[in-house]
């Protein structure tokens, strides 16, 4: 799926990385909890998560994550857009929820394994 | 035998918005060395943990990082409490994190094991009332 794509089922905004929109992904997992992301995530390309602090984008960057999505219209702050943008990774925001955004995108064929269904 | 490559950093405990600065950096910086992405990842995630550790649970600390030809070693020092029962602080959920950090999304007790499962070697020596030493190896 296409990060473009992401952006349209969310009805997301795009906070930085306009540029790498056309990025294809082909996982994703949602958590608020950055010691599980570490843990437990492998090889997932975008992250959906309401926690907004700079970890969240450090986290991701050392997964060699792509995007991540803020639901429930978190916005980062300067500082974390900048960090994005020094990655080149794409930053979302959506209104919607946690379990709805999830289940959207697994919906629509995002999984969680890279698995093309 | 040739010198290793080595990187140092200083991190910073009194300010959590930094934390994982050097670990962002030893990523760009193994990643202009030519080292392989799986080798980068492994490094990045266990340098990072421990990073986080120091600022949590020690008030900051010091990171080496040293490339050699066949491994690279990460160390990360600190001058914090140290761990009273490190066989216990290794166990997958064992935290003493308090409220405040969980709610920035760590202390779920993941670091230890993590930092173990991603590295090759891990030696932790820790003095109570004198701080902590993490040696990792990751080999190439
Ligand atoms: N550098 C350190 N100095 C003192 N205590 C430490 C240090 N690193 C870890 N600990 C102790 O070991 C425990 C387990 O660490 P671990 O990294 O596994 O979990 P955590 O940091 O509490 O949570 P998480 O890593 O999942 O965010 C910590 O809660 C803390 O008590
Ligand atoms: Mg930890």
């Amino acid at each position: 799926m296409k990060i473009s794509t992401i952006k349209e089922l969310l009805d997301a905004e795009v906070l930085c990385g306009e540029e790498n929109l056309d990025h294809e992904v082909y996982s994703a997992c949602g958590s608020d909890m950055m010691s599980d992301v570490l843990a437990y995530v492998k090889d997932q390309a975008v992250l959906l998560t309401g926690l907004v602090n700079p970890q969240v984008v450090r986290t991701a960057e050392m997964m060699d994550m792509v995007c991540i999505v803020f639901v429930r219209s978190k916005t980062p702050t300067e500082e974390m857009i900048r960090l994005a943008e020094e990655s080149g990774m794409v930053l979302l925001r959506s209104k919607k929820r946690m379990y709805e955004a999830c289940g959207k995108l697994y919906a629509c064929g995002l999984g969680v394994n890279g698995e093309v269904k | 035998m040739n010198e290793a490559v080595r990187f140092h950093f200083v991190v910073d405990g009194e300010d959590f918005t930094s934390a994982g600065q050097a670990s962002v950096q030893v990523k760009k910086n193994l990643r202009k060395l030519g080292i392989s992405p799986e080798i980068i990842r492994k490094i990045s995630i266990a340098m990072y943990e421990g990073e986080i550790n120091m600022v949590i649970h020690a008030d900051g600390g010091e990171a080496d990082v040293l490339v050699y030809e066949d491994r690279i070693e990460i160390i990360l020092t600190d001058r914090g409490p140290g761990i009273a029962n490190i066989d216990l602080a290794m166990q997958e959920g064992f935290s003493t994190a308090p409220d405040n950090v969980r709610s920035l999304g760590f202390g779920a007790g993941m670091g230890l094991p993590n930092m173990k499962r991603y590295t090759d070697d891990m030696k932790i020596e820790s003095t109570l009332g004198e701080g902590t030493t993490i040696t990792m190896t990751v080999k190439l």
